[in-house]
């Protein structure tokens, strides 16, 4: 730590970084997030960031097509490495949601503050990422149209899914986790829809609202039942968040493949699924409360925070790597031995190099409480990280499969132009996406926002 | 505000401040009115106990939901694992339960989290896209930056000039008719 630092949180650290600008009255905390949906006009670079996501989106949509016209064959993918990009960016993807229920779930029962600004569009982000990630394993059948079988209906050969293996564990996990965020998202805007309805002049726009916020009036028996839900939902969503990427995990740690046959794998998910969502996150907030002027709702405080837990989850995350590694060795097992020795001197060493590189040495700069406060450094350093956790999964997936039992079953790994348009066009979804949401939504939550000018006036007096 | 009709939903009071609609609501309740409602544009402490509103069915039904997702998916999964379709792998026991918790646990959590949120919006009767007190032309501002209190005029005490001047004495800011149509 650097000299000079307030101890932390103490009073003296909550002045000079507070949750929220000075100032603030309900009124006007409402006119501010209200008026980016409701009257400010179209930014120019709204325009032309759109655009782009929207050709890349474009790209994934041709990717997509061509894939189904000519089937899997045009990826990578081959045996032994039968899941390549697809389940790469799968894992990747859906641990890049975690973060938002954590902030918006965890962070809500432990009654931290900081959380309020981030939830809304964290909890966006969780729901974008789960749609791109949901995408990978139904394209990765070969035949989409055919993935309803996963799903338990009454079929006239009687056949029922497979209960007992984690792919089906995983279809139900994930569409559960993508459920559950989508009501928790759609229950937090509620009151900021009937806002909007108020609010809005056109017709058109008070119609939509007021549809979308059901006629909510802020009826203080409703809000009674309301806080018992969002609670209760909070309460279900935090246990769920934590299976999720557990299940996700199964589906290498049940597996007898050196390298993935590891019980330490469902809690270094877990903590990599968060150390992925806060880089993005932090790669969502920077560039948000620069471009809408929201430094006084999203201030240092919180971009300290989350670089703090990204910090923290960083760690677990390098004691899984020593751990895995430590334990390949420790057992003596000698395929295990082979692939660590693999990891090392393989095909595929860069990968494993560069991924330690991001994901365990870059971060230790977050130490510094000056690098932690400077927004372009923290922006690098979370896009190092999303990259690092990528990586991540790649090492995971493909050295294990190209190197298992029998030298006459290895193999090689390259994807194709059309497994890299595939995952490009996800990230062109992922945006346009989180641009459609800050045009036409709140991307702060209003209702919680003004809960918090409450505290903290009550807080001075 | 002078209304011709007969119908009138109630009176309505505007506050400034959380602090002011709760000292009202408490006001109102001891001089015997039983048919209120208070309304803000966030939850504010100390409300639902100033109001008197009891335990809530929230948690109750998110139980019943939970418990109904749990049992019922680890009884499907038995149904279709060791009744319907069994297969015997290597004279395994069908009944493989271990296996079948993660989709136990996530159909609970399912269950339980849909019941929350229906069962919140049921018991509020939401949807409900018209109710009288968006007649009020200032309950735009009960979204944002005003706190109200409505007494209907179903309660037995409600009397509109008698009401009105009432809600004025509590330090209401505005004090406006509710018409019912």
């Amino acid at each position: 730590m650097s000299a000079g630092q307030p101890p932390f949180d103490s009073p003296e650290i909550r002045r000079l970084t507070p949750v929220i600008g000075p100032g603030y009255t309900y009124g006007s905390v409402t006119d501010k997030i209200s008026s980016i949906v409701l009257t400010r006009p179209t930014s120019l670079g709204w325009y032309v960031g759109f655009l782009i996501a929207f050709s890349l989106m474009g790209v994934m949509t041709v990717a997509i097509g061509w894939l189904i016209i000519k089937g899997v064959g045009i990826w990578g993918i081959n045996i032994p490495i039968g899941w390549g990009f697809a389940i790469v960016n799968f894992v990747w993807w859906i641990g890049i949601g975690h973060a938002g229920t954590l902030i918006s779930a965890i962070l809500f029962l432990l009654n931290q503050k900081w959380r309020t600004s981030i939830n809304r569009f964290a909890e966006a982000m969780t729901l974008f990422a789960v749609a791109c990630a949901g995408i990978f394993p139904l394209i990765h059948t070969g035949r989409p149209w055919m993935a309803f079988y996963m799903a338990p209906y009454p079929s006239t050969m009687g056949l029922w899914p497979q209960f007992r293996s984690p792919l089906i564990w995983d279809v139900f996990a994930v569409s559960t986790y993508g459920t559950v965020s989508l009501l928790f998202w759609f229950v937090g805007l509620i009151p900021d829809l009937a806002t909007l309805r108020d609010r809005s002049v056109q017709k058109p726009l008070k119609i939509i609202y007021g549809m979308l916020s059901m006629g909510w009036r802020g009826s203080a028996r409703h809000w009674h039942r309301y806080q018992s839900a969002y609670l209760l939902l909070a309460g279900l969503a935090t246990p769920l968040v934590l299976s999720v990427h557990t299940v996700v995990s199964f589906d290498f740690a049940i597996a007898i493949v050196p390298g993935w046959h590891t019980t330490i794998f469902p809690p270094y998910f877990v903590a990599g699924a968060i150390y992925s969502g806060f880089a993005m996150v932090l790669t969502i907030a920077i560039p948000l409360r620069k471009a809408y002027g929201l430094e006084d709702f999203i201030t240092m405080r919180h971009l300290d925070n989350m670089a703090k837990v990204m910090l923290a989850t960083g760690l677990i995350v390098a004691y899984g790597y020593f751990f895995e590694f430590f334990m390949s060795l420790y057992s003596g097992n000698k395929f295990d031995v082979f692939l660590v020795q693999q990891r090392l001197h393989g095909p595929y060493a860069p990968y494993y190099y560069a991924l330690i590189l991001c994901n365990i040495l870059t971060p230790q700069l977050l130490w510094s409480y000056k690098l932690r406060h400077n927004v372009a450094v923290l922006f690098i350093m979370a896009i190092v990280v999303n990259i690092g956790m990528w990586l991540e999964r790649f090492v995971i997936v493909v050295i294990s499969l190209t190197r298992d039992f029998v030298p006459s079953a290895w193999g090689r790994y390259s994807p194709t132009v059309w497994d890299w348009a595939t995952f490009i066009g996800t990230m062109g979804m992922f945006v346009t996406l989180i641009f459609l949401f800050v045009r036409v939504l709140p991307a702060i939550s209003i209702a919680e926002m003004r809960e918090l000018v409450a505290e903290t006036s009550e807080e001075k007096k | 505000m002078q209304l011709q009709r007969s119908h009138i939903y109630g009176v309505m009071g505007e506050f400034a401040t959380p602090e002011e609609l709760i000292h009202a609501v408490q006001k109102v309740r001891e001089a015997g009115y039983r048919r209120l409602d208070a309304y803000a544009p966030f939850p504010v402490e100390g409300l639902s106990e100033a109001l008197g509103l009891k335990r809530n069915l929230v948690p109750f039904i998110t139980l019943l939901g939970g418990l109904a997702g749990g049992l019922g998916g680890f009884g499907f999964q038995y149904w279709a694992m060791a009744i319907t379709y069994p297969l015997n792998i290597g004279g395994r026991p069908l009944n493989s339960w271990p296996a079948f918790i993660p989709v136990t646990f996530e159909l609970t959590v399912l269950g339980a989290a849909l019941s929350a949120v229906f069962g919140m919006l049921a018991l509020n009767k939401l949807p409900q896209p018209h109710h009288p007190v968006f007649n009020v032309h200032r309950f735009s501002h009960a979204s944002s930056d005003r706190f109200f209190v409505c007494i209907e005029s179903r309660d037995p005490k409600f009397d509109l000039a008698e009401t009105a001047r009432f809600l004025q004495s509590v330090h209401a800011h505005h004090v406006s008719e509710v018409s019912d149509d």
